[in-house]
């Protein structure tokens, strides 16, 4: 038991170490101007889309199910941050403080969202559950499209329609404008912050695997109809892994709003694709690699900038390299092929090694 | 009269929906995949018809029939290259490779025919008709969707109640081993069945574009979307299931745009679909599975 544990302190440890190398590796060349400016402009994206990678995986690795609607939980924490970011613009002038504060509430706000949203779905399975989380997703798109939201001397004024009918006195302001989203919130958003940002959600997300918790989410996930007989509450752990993985993908939705001058709920943003392309770094990174996760959303997010140079091929590159590790990952023929050829090698090695001895 | 009017347009778009729900609904049942290239088929059917059409200055109906022609075998090359490999594998392997059929296909599309909107040229040419003293008028367009929605159900229920293949479709829906113990060849099946959606994408393709006349790349894939929410609605795996759901699909998305919002017309079809998922898990006309211990 004590042995397992070491070996479950150094996987983290490692997995923490390889991501405070690479904050280290990435300061000392844009220190030295060694980064390109597109790069440089990549490097807060890295950063939230590892954490979105992160927090995804618990629900599809760790808790194993489906879920095509993470955007929308980082839509509702990108709008919350920013909205907040705004509201308190006059009474707190600190940037930092606010930014932090969004952070806050734009985590928590989202995992209230991922309850509400996790009582009914979670009763779904498989595919089923797929599509209503994409379905969620794209509501809280278009909800947030249609949302008018001002201020005046009188307090907050709500409306569906356009900013008119908010009815502002002189002098108050339009904070949220539909399809044009929010715009004038800060760019607070940097490396170091992000980096920190995605430490904190692999603590939260390594303890949470490694707990007694964690150990029923993952016997849910394995057998669930073992888990209840053993008086594992499926609700509740379920529910319990949902909802952090949509806070943490709220936090990465406020800090994606500090990075930006202009947040609008466009489909690029936080489309049905957007969820998709997560699902894309979890699976390639692998389904429970938490580790795994991250470095895909790394290398995934920063290989077609680093294929500019095709430039109209860069896509379609992805694209083939998707498919083809996938079948090499996951065909049954090329699992056989692999082991065939492992086999091998290590029949050589101990087939040498006697022969030495 | 406006109401009646938005009404049939919402049945000719959910009978374009239902045709590309049909597509969805036949591979889940038989291969067990959500096939996510399936809406981007449709954008290759349309581009076909485009290049035949507006480009070479063919006949509408060579268009279709090379569309048609290009779609089937584009559906099978795909089973054969991308998805056969993985029969076997873990659902989410699969939908992943899916996902990157998408993408290759978009981006193909979007290296040859660049992104701008193509202006596509409308293949029906049978008049609109006018009612009621010319208050109500229905679109050639809507008329021809209509009725090649209902000739296609009619049509692939007696191919798959009357047929061998259809039968042996059926069978391999229903318990793969068994239908294999039976001396049915899976692969063949499963391949025709890819090659059935992706003809009847391409004649959604068709519709749709006559209808919606703009052509990217993206175009197939929200309606791709919509039609997957229309085959879950019905009940995925079932004919008329995808008829009922995507009519219904259609029919609220138009008369929402029409009466509540246009910007909120896509998140009210996808809670009516949330609410029916709720009440009825497997969707309308869905077979109840029991869970085994």
């Amino acid at each position: 038991m004590k042995a397992k544990k070491n070996k479950i302190l150094i996987q983290n440890g490692i997995t923490y170490a390889m991501v405070i190398l690479f904050w280290a590796v990435v300061q000392m060349l844009s220190a030295g101007g060694h980064i390109s400016s597109l790069m440089k402009g990549l490097l807060v994206p890295l950063c939230i889309y590892a954490i979105l990678a992160v927090s995804l995986n618990l629900t599809v690795g760790i808790l194993g199910e489906l879920s095509l609607g993470h955007a929308g939980f980082m839509c509702v924490g990108a709008f919350t941050g920013a909205f907040l970011t705004r509201c308190l613009e006059a009474a707190l002038p600190s940037v930092g403080l606010r930014f932090f504060l969004a952070l806050i509430t734009g985590s928590a706000v989202a995992g209230i969202f991922g309850i509400l949203i996790g009582i009914p779905v979670l009763r779904l399975k498989g595919d089923y559950l797929a599509i209503v989380t994409l379905a969620f997703g794209e509501i809280i798109k278009n909800l947030i499209n249609v949302m008018f939201i001002g201020r005046d001397s009188r307090g907050f004024h709500f409306s569906i329609k356009d900013s008119l009918s908010l009815g502002l006195e002189d002098g108050g302001t339009v904070i949220v404008k539909g399809a044009q989203g929010i715009t004038g919130t800060p760019r607070a958003a940097t490396f170091t912050i992000g980096i920190l940002l995605l430490l904190l959600t692999l603590v939260i997300v390594l303890n949470l695997i490694n707990s007694r918790s964690g150990r029923a989410i993952m016997a849910i996930r394995d057998n669930r109809i073992a888990a209840e007989s053993i008086g594992i509450n499926i609700t509740k752990y379920k529910l319990m892994a949902f909802s952090i993985s949509a806070a943490l993908a709220g936090m990465a939705g406020v800090l994606y709003a500090h990075s930006l001058a202009t947040l609008a709920a466009t489909s690029a943003n936080f489309g049905y694709n957007k969820s998709i392309m997560i699902l894309v770094f979890v699976v390639l990174g692998g389904l429970g690699n938490i580790r795994g996760s991250v470095i895909a959303a790394i290398v995934l997010t920063a290989l077609p900038e680093l294929l500019r140079g095709l430039n109209d091929y860069r896509m379609l590159i992805y694209a083939v390299v998707l498919i083809v590790m996938m079948l090499f990952n996951s065909s049954p023929k090329a699992i056989e092929l692999r082991s065939v050829v492992m086999d091998k090698i290590r029949h050589k090695q101990s087939g040498s090694a006697a022969k030495e001895a | 009269m406006s109401f009646l009017s938005y009404l049939i347009s919402g049945i000719s778009l959910g009978s374009v929906y239902a045709i590309i729900a049909l597509g969805y609904t036949m591979v889940y049942g038989i291969a067990r995949m959500l096939n996510f290239a399936h809406g981007d088929i449709i954008m290759v059917g349309g581009f076909a018809i485009f290049t035949m059409v507006s480009t070479l200055g063919m006949a509408p109906l060579v268009g279709i029939v090379t569309a048609v022609a290009v779609c089937t075998l584009l559906g099978v090359t795909i089973e054969f290259v991308a998805y056969r490999p993985l029969r076997g594998a873990s659902s989410l392997a699969v939908l992943i490779t899916a996902i990157g059929v998408s993408y290759l296909l978009q981006n193909l599309a979007l290296l040859i025919f660049g992104s701008n909107a193509r202006q596509f040229t409308s293949v029906v040419t049978v008049p609109g008709i006018k009612l009621a003293g010319g208050r109500l008028s229905i679109s050639g367009e809507t008329i021809v969707t209509i009725i090649v929605c209902i000739v296609i159900m009619a049509a692939l229920t007696a191919f798959i109640n009357k047929t061998r293949i259809g039968q042996a479709m059926l069978a391999v829906s229903e318990d793969r081993g068994a239908a294999t113990l039976m001396g049915i060849n899976v692969n063949r099946t499963i391949a025709i069945t890819f090659a059935i959606g992706s003809a009847l994408a391409a004649i959604a393709g068709a519709l749709l574009c006559s209808t919606y006349p703009s052509l990217t790349p993206y175009t197939g894939s929200m309606p791709g979307i919509k039609a997957f929410v229309a085959a879950v609605f019905g009940g995925i795996g079932s004919i008329p299931g995808a008829l009922l759901g995507g009519i219904i699909l259609g029919v609220v998305e138009n008369l929402s745009k029409a009466y509540i919002s246009s910007q909120l017309s896509d998140a009210i079809v996808f809670s009516m679909l949330i609410v029916i998922l709720l009440v009825r898990p497997t969707g309308i006309l869905g077979k109840k599975i029991n869970e085994k211990v």
